[in-house]
């Protein structure tokens, strides 16, 4: 059976690419046999992040119109046995894309036997984001406790629930899971930011990750490594965490409360 | 936060978002899938009702309820307290 899971957020920049690369890092390193596929025609990044930005030939609008097989556009990983990465095109506009090409190339990946489809969406709700949940199975909604980012996700769950396949056959939806990005349990002690009950009530899902604010994540992308591959990292250990909830386990969420104070820490504030 | 944290009495400022969120992610949620005139009718009707009385943005509600194939309109205004005419 293969699963799709779209990573999707409406905003730009709350994690989306980083989510998709991590996920798509755990579930493979967990021996499952996973795609990652860039949505985002004409601004590829994903590449970047999984760091085969220099081994790209073809990508999924090539595939799509047929100038190339699936298999030679496939790029495996070369850290983990069972991982695929899917590119964006750069050159082309997200008007490239189809939603029987996308079909097509969904169905080419199940029959080829692969576990888990991951599907980085582009921001914003237009062509490139719809296409990329259509076809979803399951929705990885990445949200920064913040204002703007939690009111746009709102209105991406608002399209998970009408404009997919799912929604459209009526056999139940699409499963929509909550992942809390660029979390600082210090400052939601402070009141400064909304903690993920706040934004889980707001929203009415269940979490499947906390990660919190980590200069790993920005080294990582700098190095072309996903940060969930960086042991010591917090974010690391919170994306291998959602990735065992996403695979049905029950973990205690972690990094979501500042560390205890000492006494005089307490009374003389720090 | 140290000891002056404990006399301030301000709300956080995650409080207000928390609020703010609440009130207009409620609000798109009930005209999601309805009609698209439902956000103009919102905004109109309140126009209309703060002639008389000072109410909240947030204290009128319009639903679109289906029940048996019918689709009622549902309208809901929360008066203030003390309600009374703005400027009287």
């Amino acid at each position: 059976m293969t699963e799709i899971i779209v990573v999707t957020s409406g905003k730009g920049g709350v994690g989306k690419t980083t989510t998709s690369a991590s996920i798509a890092c755990g579930l493979a390193r967990r021996g499952k046999r996973v795609a990652v596929i860039d949505f985002d025609i004409g601004l590829r990044n994903l590449d970047l992040i999984m760091g085969c930005e220099r081994r790209v030939v073809y990508d999924f609008v090539n595939v799509i119109q047929g100038e190339c097989t699936l298999k030679q556009a496939l790029i495996k990983d070369k850290r983990i046995e069972s991982l695929y990465v899917l590119a964006a095109s750069q050159t082309r506009d997200k008007d490239a894309l189809s939603s029987e090409g996308v079909r097509k190339v969904l169905d080419d990946l199940t029959a080829d036997g692969f576990d888990f489809i991951i599907c980085d969406s582009p921001a914003g709700i237009e062509k490139g984001a719809h296409l990329a949940m259509y076809f979803a199975d399951r929705a990885v909604v990445v949200v920064n406790p913040e204002v703007s980012s939690v009111r746009d996700s709102d209105r991406i769950l608002g399209l998970l629930a009408s404009k997919t396949q799912r929604a459209e056959q009526g056999n139940g939806g699409v499963k929509e899971h909550l992942l809390l990005t660029r979390y600082s349990p210090r400052r939601v002690a402070t009141g400064e930011m909304m903690s993920v009950d706040d934004v889980k009530e707001i929203l009415g899902l269940d979490v499947v990750g906390v990660v919190p604010e980590s200069v790993d994540v920005l080294s990582a992308s700098n190095a072309g490594v996903p940060v969930i591959l960086n042991a010591e990292s917090d974010a690391s250990l919170a994306y291998e965490d959602a990735v065992a909830r996403l695979l049905g386990e029950t973990v205690p969420l972690r990094f979501v409360t500042e560390p205890k104070k000492g006494f005089f820490a307490r009374i003389f504030g720090g | 936060m140290g000891l002056l944290a404990l006399f301030r009495r301000t709300p956080s400022s995650a409080n207000i978002a928390r609020e703010r969120l609440r009130i207009i992610v409620q609000q798109e949620r009930s005209a999601r899938g309805g009609p698209d005139y439902l956000p103009l009718l919102r905004r109109e009707l309140l126009e209309v009702i703060r002639k008389y009385v000072n109410v909240d943005p947030a204290a009128v509600q319009v639903n679109v309820e289906r029940e048996d194939g019918q689709e009622v309109l549902e309208f809901s205004v929360a008066l203030p307290e003390k309600a009374r005419a703005p400027g009287s």
